[in-house]
């Protein structure tokens, strides 16, 4: 009986917690990002530690993917990057600048029929490899692309 | 008025989306020229887009995505007349979304 109680004080809790959470706005009825922001990825000072943070560590080299970025760029605060997978099932693009003091660049997730296509601009802050991790079906797969830039993106 | 700048029309099978957004992109790690205190980061972590009320993409970015940041995706299955929605949002809090119609 007590352990009945218990469980009905516990299920009461909860609902307050939620309805005072959802009149702070803690909890934004229609909120349109699927998830938080992935502090500890981004803040990640390697590129190992950032696709840990990612589930995207162990990626295997994949010549499915295709990575157009410039050999030489002049300015790295501005660096095309375009990245075309034939990976089916394609559902993550995550970037990574491999110099940079934290390398995750982006990570786009792709659905209801977007093509495995991104195409964008990074900053680059010293030469280094450019990677693209992709994900399919669960699994991961990689490809880099050194850069060499001349003059650095991240010092201003 | 939108600090984002959407194109969008047919190609092929599928819709070729453009857009350019308004954002200094700050990744916290410059400092002031004069000062030399840190500029205090600033940048889009969020982006997402629609096309006919569907989520296509949602994406998290770092500060090293470029300032006035540009974007290119593709989407099958889209045709001319959706309404094509991208938003923002970063990483203080503010927020923006512009739409556009695919041609």
């Amino acid at each position: 009986m007590n352990q009945q109680r218990r469980q009905i004080l516990k299920g009461v809790g909860t609902a307050a917690m939620v309805a005072v959470a959802a009149g702070a706005g803690l909890l934004k009825p229609g909120a349109v990002f699927a998830a938080d922001w992935n502090k500890a990825a981004f803040d990640a000072k390697d590129v190992a530690g950032a696709l840990s943070g990612l589930a995207a560590s162990g990626a295997a080299d994949s010549d499915q993917i295709e990575l157009d970025a410039p050999t030489i760029a002049e300015n790295g605060s501005r660096v095309p990057v375009k990245v075309t997978s034939k990976i089916p099932g394609t559902d993550h693009i995550i970037l990574l600048a491999e110099k940079n003091g934290t390398p995750l660049l982006a990570d786009f997730t792709l659905m209801n029929g977007t093509d495995s296509f991104i195409s964008t601009a990074v900053k680059l802050g010293a030469t280094g490899n450019v990677r693209v991790v992709v994900k399919a079906g669960g699994k991961v797969y990689t490809l880099a692309k050194e850069v060499k830039v001349t003059l650095g993106g991240c010092g201003g | 008025m939108s600090g984002i700048r959407i194109k969008a029309a047919m190609s092929g099978d599928s819709a070729v989306i453009k857009c350019l957004m308004t954002h200094p992109m700050e990744t916290g790690f410059r400092k002031d020229a004069k000062t030399g205190q840190l500029i205090p980061a600033h940048f889009i972590n969020h982006v997402m887009a629609t096309v006919a009320d569907k989520t296509v993409l949602d994406a998290q970015w770092g500060g090293g995505i470029s300032s006035n940041p540009f974007l290119e995706f593709r989407v099958k299955g889209a045709k001319t007349g959706d309404k094509v929605v991208v938003s923002w949002e970063d990483n203080q809090g503010e927020k923006d979304s512009a739409d556009a119609t695919i041609a």
